[in-house]
């Protein structure tokens, strides 16, 4: 019971704030939204049981990459500025794509919707399977990709270094 | 006997040398190396001559083809082949020895005629391709072989007859040469392809032989009423026809007069001309036995150009037309008496008199051209009106063109009288109104040649000479002359039908007293006519010009076969013809690209506008071909 | 026991993603056009997440792949950042009008 009522104001809280974040006017409010959405998404995986993703959603997605976007929203805006009305012309394509690619995916969801099975037997991951998974190399544990997203996580930092300097 | 082959070669490596070195050479040295490779041939012929005639040919008493040298070239099918080799037997020695020598006479005259022209050393070359093809042409062991030096033939005289490549009359006298026998040779060339489907084989040996496999069984395929050999047969006689300027064809020969004088001498009297009657000559056999039908239109078209011709000659005043014209003439004759031929021995006397007349007309006409040129390069014009009273200033031009007059008249002891002999009584055996015809025309050519004679060495002196013509004793260009006389004197007395003979079998041929005066005397009759009209100047040709005058007109004209053929050719080909063609081409074909090409420059006009720049506008179709391909994956 | 059935879960995800589907669409500063996007990361993790805990709950390989996409989704903004820094300082303006000069 508490269980639907704690899911119910999570869904409602990342829907509302989505849709306000991809309508404001205000950029920084805009951000702000989206920080909402982001700390709700990590509340969803909570529900799930993934405590260590909600924690690492926290850290990175609302701590790292917010304070991101918030640094550059100031650096390239006027932070109180009101940004200009969309026009029709652009407003139309796009609702038109998000309804059609909306209704198609829920004809599918709605079509399967009495094929999914309700498995029970679940439990939450610890930290040291997850650690283990993280470094083993047997089969369905992910060293290699980690290696690789740590090169890439290099790349990146030097890659953004070398664009954004300052010449 | 291989060691003929460098009979051909060798004036072609002349060719490649001298027309790639140019100008690097000195004319002289140029003209001394052309002349000097064109002795080795002549004499290299002669040795052949007298080795084939006098040592190894006769077998058995009956001359026999000997195979020099044949390499299969080019394999076409299975039983198709076409070779390159030397085939030398009677006719092909015989041709061996006129070509070269004659050619050899060019070259040394042309020292001195062309000394000093532009393109001595290109002269030079063509003269050597020229004599290349011819002596490939005569040897030739097959019917394909002969054809491409046919070509061959067809662009050196192309090339020679243009010489003066900046004369815009020449420009196209070279031009209407080379499109009129090329016309004919496409008719030549279906009647190989025709000949050979049906026959297997491009070979003389095979065809030619009377008992061999080819006329041995009949081919009995017909297609309206003649059989393929002689619907084959005719066309390759058109071919021959074109060349040797045979009605209707004879439209080039006049204006081929444009080229140098000795080249008209080599090719235009002697040599190229006479490839048609080679070419019927050659295939004697296969029209005898396979299309006799053929023989009889051939020997009426020659007959009829033979007189046409003549007719023709009698009122022209450029002295190289009237050569021209007796050209067509006594090629004619040939023609005529070859299609009146029977086969074998003294019965193919047809055959053995056209020879006979190809030899020694080779001669005498080179020895009239080459006349002519020394008279115009004394004169510097080829106008009759501008000459008169030469005799005195050019002596041993004089002589020598009398000599060739009354040989081409058929007087006695020279050697057109021989040849011309054995051709009449030919047509007298055969068929009296060929004859007749024959009969006339002789008397005719009798008339003109004297006319010819007389305005130019007799009558009086023309008063605007810029300087006085003369001669300058024995050089470059009268020592040809001198020896070309000597040869015409002699020749008429060889024992032609020991040689020559339509199937090998050397014959004598006895000497028809009634056909013999009959033709000496239409001859001096001729000569009388002229003599009383030209030999001094009078009213008398002004008067029968009036009174003949649609025939004088008519003749004069040349009997509008030009005005003919351009008719036929501007108004019904080309505006008929080739303009809906054309029209077609340019529209049809080249419209359908360039509307390919222009619907394609409009489509990516209109569809450029995808291209917009915008990275939203592409996210869109992006997302949206994301959301087809997923459709299509989930629900079909 | 969850009372929560699965397709809730989809449900929202499906509405999260296509909710930035039409701001990554309609909207003209860029860096609202890559908070769009991170909208739709986000959802595509969710899909993972659930998928992983109500059809495959043994295993963790749908947990492990959100993990690994939530640090690229790191990556990817730094860099993109970057770039729009390095456009500002050229243009002075962040509008994606202003950058479409590669066209026919």
């Amino acid at each position: 019971m508490g269980e639907q009522i704690v899911f119910y104001v999570l869904a409602i809280l990342i829907v509302v704030f989505s849709i306000l974040s991809v309508t404001s006017r205000r950029i920084l409010r805009a951000a702000t939204y989206l920080l909402f959405v982001l700390i709700g998404t990590a509340g969803l995986y909570l529900m799930l049981g993934y405590q260590f993703l909600a924690a690492v959603q926290i850290a990175v997605y609302a701590g790292g990459i917010m304070v991101l976007y918030i640094f550059s929203i100031l650096l390239t805006s006027h932070a109180g500025d009101k940004a200009e009305r969309v026009s029709w012309k652009r407003q139309v394509p796009a609702i038109g794509a998000a309804t059609v690619g909306l209704a198609f995916c829920a004809h599918i969801i709605y079509y399967n919707i009495k094929r999914v099975a309700d498995l029970d037997l679940f439990n939450a991951p610890t930290m040291q399977e997850i650690g283990t998974n993280l470094m083993g190399t047997s089969k369905n544990q992910y060293v290699l990709p980690f290696e690789a997203i740590s090169i890439l996580l290099l790349a990146c930092i030097v890659g953004a270094i070398m664009i954004a300097r300052k010449r | 006997m291989s060691f003929t082959v460098i009979i051909v070669v060798l004036p072609f490596l002349m060719f490649l040398f001298l027309g790639l070195m140019d100008s690097k050479l000195k004319p002289a040295v140029a003209g001394l190396l052309g002349t000097i490779g064109l002795a080795t041939v002549t004499v290299l012929s002669y040795i052949t001559a007298f080795l084939y005639f006098f040592q190894v040919g006769k077998v058995d008493d009956v001359w026999q083809p000997i195979t020099a040298l044949n390499f299969n070239w080019l394999q076409v099918t299975e039983k198709l082949h076409i070779d390159l080799g030397v085939l030398l037997d009677p006719i092909s020695v015989m041709m061996l020895v006129v070509i070269s020598t004659v050619s050899l006479m060019v070259h040394i005259y042309s020292l001195g005629y062309m000394h000093g022209e532009k393109g001595f050393q290109r002269y030079y070359a063509l003269l050597s391709l020229f004599t290349f093809s011819m002596l490939g042409l005569v040897v030739a062991t097959n019917i394909f072989q002969m054809y491409i030096f046919w070509e061959l033939v067809g662009v050196s005289s192309y090339s020679l007859i243009g010489f003066y490549y900046t004369k815009p009359s020449a420009v196209a006298a070279s031009k209407k040469a080379f499109i009129v026998t090329r016309f004919a040779d496409m008719f030549f060339l279906i009647g190989i392809l025709v000949l050979s489907y049906y026959t297997g084989t491009f070979s003389f040996e095979e065809l030619c032989n009377p008992a061999g496999p080819v006329l041995g069984t009949t081919i009995g395929d017909t297609f309206m009423g003649w059989s393929v050999v002689s619907w084959a047969m005719m066309l390759i006689f058109m071919g021959g026809a074109g060349k040797s300027a045979m009605l209707p064809f004879h439209i080039w020969l006049p204006d081929a007069m444009e080229g140098p004088t000795p080249v008209s001498a080599l090719i235009h009297a002697a040599t190229m001309v006479v490839a048609g009657v080679f070419l019927v000559a050659r295939f004697f056999p296969v029209y005898y036995f396979g299309a006799p039908e053929v023989l009889t239109i051939i020997s009426y078209i020659g007959a009829v150009t033979a007189l046409f011709a003549a007719v023709i000659a009698c009122t022209q005043t450029d002295i190289k037309r009237v050569l021209a014209f007796s050209t067509i003439s006594q090629i004619a004759f040939m023609i005529t008496a070859l299609g009146v031929s029977n086969y074998g021995g003294e019965h193919g006397l047809g055959y053995m008199a056209s020879m006979f007349h190809l030899f020694t007309h080779a001669f005498f006409k080179a020895l009239l051209f080459l006349g002519a040129g020394a008279v115009i390069h004394a004169v510097h014009s080829n106008e009759m009106k501008d000459m008169g009273g030469l005799r005195k200033f050019l002596p041993i031009t004089n002589i020598t063109f009398l000599i060739a007059c009354l040989s081409i008249a058929g007087i006695p002891p020279f050697s057109g009288f021989f040849s011309k002999d054995e051709i009449m009584v030919a047509a007298f055996e055969k068929d009296k109104i060929i004859f007749g015809i024959l009969y006339f025309t002789a008397g005719l050519t009798a008339f003109y040649m004297f006319r010819l004679y007389y305005r130019i060495f007799w009558g009086e002196r023309n008063k605007h000479y810029h300087h006085t013509p003369h001669e300058g004793g024995l050089n470059a260009l009268t020592i040809p002359l001198i020896f070309l006389a000597l040869l015409t004197l002699v020749t008429g007395f060889i024992p032609f039908g020991e040689f020559v003979s339509s199937n090998g079998e050397p014959f004598e041929a006895h000497f028809n007293w009634l056909v013999a005066s009959l033709s000496v005397g239409v001859g001096v009759v001729g000569i009388v006519i002229a003599t009383v009209m030209y030999l001094k100047k009078n009213s008398k040709p002004a008067t029968m010009a009036k009174a003949l005058s649609p025939l004088y007109k008519a003749s004069f004209n040349k009997f509008w076969f030009d005005e003919a053929w351009l008719f036929a050719t501007k108004q019904i080909v080309f505006a008929r013809i080739s303009k809906p063609i054309a029209w077609f081409d340019r529209h049809i074909v080249d419209g359908f690209m360039n509307a390919l090409s222009s619907s394609t420059n409009w489509i990516s006009r209109k569809i450029k506008f995808v291209q917009s720049g915008e990275i939203q506008d592409y996210a869109l179709i992006f997302f949206v071909g994301a959301l087809a391909i997923a459709a299509m994956v989930i629900f079909l | 026991m969850t009372t929560i059935p699965l397709e809730a879960y989809l449900v929202i995800s499906t509405l999260m993603f296509f909710t930035g589907v039409y701001g990554f669409l309609a909207r003209r500063n860029m860096l609202t056009i890559l908070m769009s996007l991170e909208l739709m990361l986000n959802a595509a993790d969710i899909n993972f997440a659930a998928f992983n805990r109500y059809l495959y709950p043994g295993q963790q390989d749908g947990m492990f792949f959100t993990l690994f996409a939530i640090g690229i989704a790191a990556a990817e903004t730094a860099v993109a950042i970057a770039i729009i820094i390095n456009i500002y300082r050229n243009l002075t303006n962040i509008s994606v009008d202003e950058v479409n000069k590669m066209k026919f």
